[in-house]
């Protein structure tokens, strides 16, 4: 495997440690965060940042291409 | 005629009206009906993909969930974005196949893979069963969103006939092309609707979304932490669930088919970098469901909870608003349901199953009757035997999500075998359908479709290993 493909599948791996890995230890209601229950909060939060790892994924293809391959 | 009555038919003729004129400069042949001609840029692929995901079970489920259940409706945001990380990786591959090969749909897509006919069919007629009873559903959703906004004036049946009659005629005329141009009027008015009752709601009720966490958080804390109301829906459901409809999300056949649409596979991986955003208004329809909860202890039927509050809250033109978004949400994935499952009919069963020399023009033409044989079909159901496809619906996500293993391996093992995959597939399936009929869903408290799949991807492994040995 190329290493820009290991180090896009480590920030694809991100989501999923949150978003799985991460639940039973933040199922709970209390802090409240921006008025939400913990839990909800947790999960809204990584919702909104998967796009920033998956940008940056797409970042490391991009580059291991040279970036130069435009639409292709 | 009330102006609920008249926003909400506007809309719906002025949809179809759109859809109708999208095809009408383009020569109707399968690539540009089925595909779009695989011209799709990053801004058509987004209002697609987005159209077709947002059903009417965010507009009515999502709310009922939060009513009736609690946390586990929390599981939407979730596998969402779960589903589209995997497609940031999947779909490119996928795509790059389909267009080299000129594929057009899921079954093309197998059957070329594993250089299998027969597989082809199976997934076809798996992609068939599993959409019938979601269209089914579409249809039922439309029919009590209409006649609830508009106070009865409409007709459940006849929302339906009208709407889903209207949805056929752009189907026949513009394909692909239809569904996307309607995906622009459905996302805009869903956005917008959702929106303002998300917001709306908790204020008038409450004051704010904060407040009206407050008072829930005092009156039943439990409801807003896994498993919430339903004791079955603990985390290992929730995880288990998640990862399943997550994998099973992309290999819904309309789904598969839409990245074929695509012009190229940098549009694709860019679309699935924002596609989770767009799941982030979902949490909206949570604070109607969650309002709901604390405001209508008696309601029986959750799924009405978002329509009953609207109803409260707002003027009755507004009402009918929320019924047009609601109509048009269920319009556009009801017609690329009807487009996807026309064209397995036509060219991964008629074609691969029974004339192997049809040309394309007969495809085209076969796929054109089977839009209406589909609706037809649909039709009936949703209107004649409401409960005869319960039991496809409950089963549908486990069936589609069978075929992940397959694609993944498919695309990125070498040593995968046709019969791994077969024999995965069947046994999967298998599985499934044992624990939700027999009423052992959820397995030791994971969900059954997730116990299904495991089984499903050793399966594969397994017999693959056995039909490659090593030399």
């Amino acid at each position: 495997m190329r290493p820009a493909m290991r180090k896009a599948l480590a920030c694809g791996a991100v989501p999923f440690l949150a978003l799985v890995g991460a639940l039973p230890f933040v199922n709970r209601v209390h802090p409240i965060v921006l008025g939400l229950p913990f839990v909800l909060f947790w999960i809204l939060a990584w919702v909104a940042l998967t796009p920033v790892f998956l940008w940056l994924a797409d970042r490391f293809l991009r580059r291991d291409r040279g970036g130069k391959d435009g639409d292709a | 005629m009330t102006a609920a009555l008249a926003i909400i038919l506007g809309v719906i003729l002025g949809s179809a009206a759109l859809g109708f004129f999208a095809g009408r400069r383009v020569p109707m042949n399968l690539e540009n009906w089925t595909v779009g001609g695989r011209k799709f840029g990053v801004i058509v692929i987004w209002l697609l993909m987005a159209g077709e995901v947002y059903t009417t079970f965010t507009f009515l489920g999502a709310s009922g969930w939060a009513f009736a259940k609690g946390a586990p409706t929390y599981y939407i945001l979730i596998y969402g974005t779960l589903a589209y990380t995997l497609s940031f990786f999947i779909l490119p591959e996928i795509w790059k196949i389909g267009k080299r090969e000129g594929l057009h749909t899921q079954p093309d897509f197998f059957s070329h893979l594993f250089q299998s006919r027969p597989l082809g069919v199976l997934v076809a007629v798996v992609g068939i069963l599993s959409i019938l009873p979601y269209l089914q559903l579409q249809l039922a959703g439309l029919g009590l969103i209409v006649q609830a906004a508009s106070d009865g004036a409409v007709s459940s049946t006849v929302a339906i006939l009208l709407a889903f009659a209207l949805t056929t005629a752009f189907v026949l005329t513009s394909g692909l092309r239809g569904s996307a141009w309607v995906s622009v009027v459905k996302d805009v008015l869903m956005l917008a609707a959702v929106g303002v009752v998300g917001f709306g709601i908790p204020k008038i009720f409450f004051g704010g979304i904060g407040p009206m966490f407050r008072a829930l958080i005092d009156k039943a804390p439990e409801h807003l932490v896994f498993p919430g109301a339903a004791p079955t829906m603990g985390v290992p459901w929730v995880m288990s669930t998640v990862l399943l409809t997550g994998m099973g999300f992309y290999m819904w056949p309309q789904l598969f088919g839409t990245a074929f649409s695509a012009k190229s596979d940098r549009i694709i991986r860019r679309n699935a970098v924002i596609m989770p955003l767009y799941q982030i208004p979902v949490v909206l329809v949570f604070f109607v469901g969650f309002t709901a909860f604390l405001t209508l202890p008696g309601l029986k039927n959750g799924d009405l909870s978002l329509l009953v509050l609207v109803k409260q809250a707002y003027p009755a033109w507004f009402l009918g608003f929320v019924g047009a978004a609601g109509a048009v949400t269920a319009m556009v994935p009801a017609s690329v349901l009807v487009l996807s499952a026309a064209a397995l009919l036509s060219k991964n069963v008629y074609r691969a199953g029974f004339r192997p020399r049809a040309t394309d023009a007969e495809v085209m033409r076969v796929s054109r009757w089977m839009v209406l044989l589909v609706s037809a079909a649909a039709l009936v159901f949703a209107l004649l035997l409401p409960n005869a496809l319960v039991n496809l619906l409950l089963i549908g996500y486990d069936g589609v999500a069978q075929l992940f293993p397959g694609v993944v391996l498919g695309l990125f093992w070498k040593r995968i075998h046709r019969n791994g995959v077969l024999a995965g597939l069947l046994s999967g399936l298998a599985v499934a359908g044992f624990l939700v009929f027999g009423k052992h869903d959820p397995l030791f408290g994971l969900n059954a479709g997730f116990v299904a799949l495991a089984v499903n991807a050793a399966v594969t492994v397994v017999v693959s290993l056995a039909a490659r040995p090593k030399r």
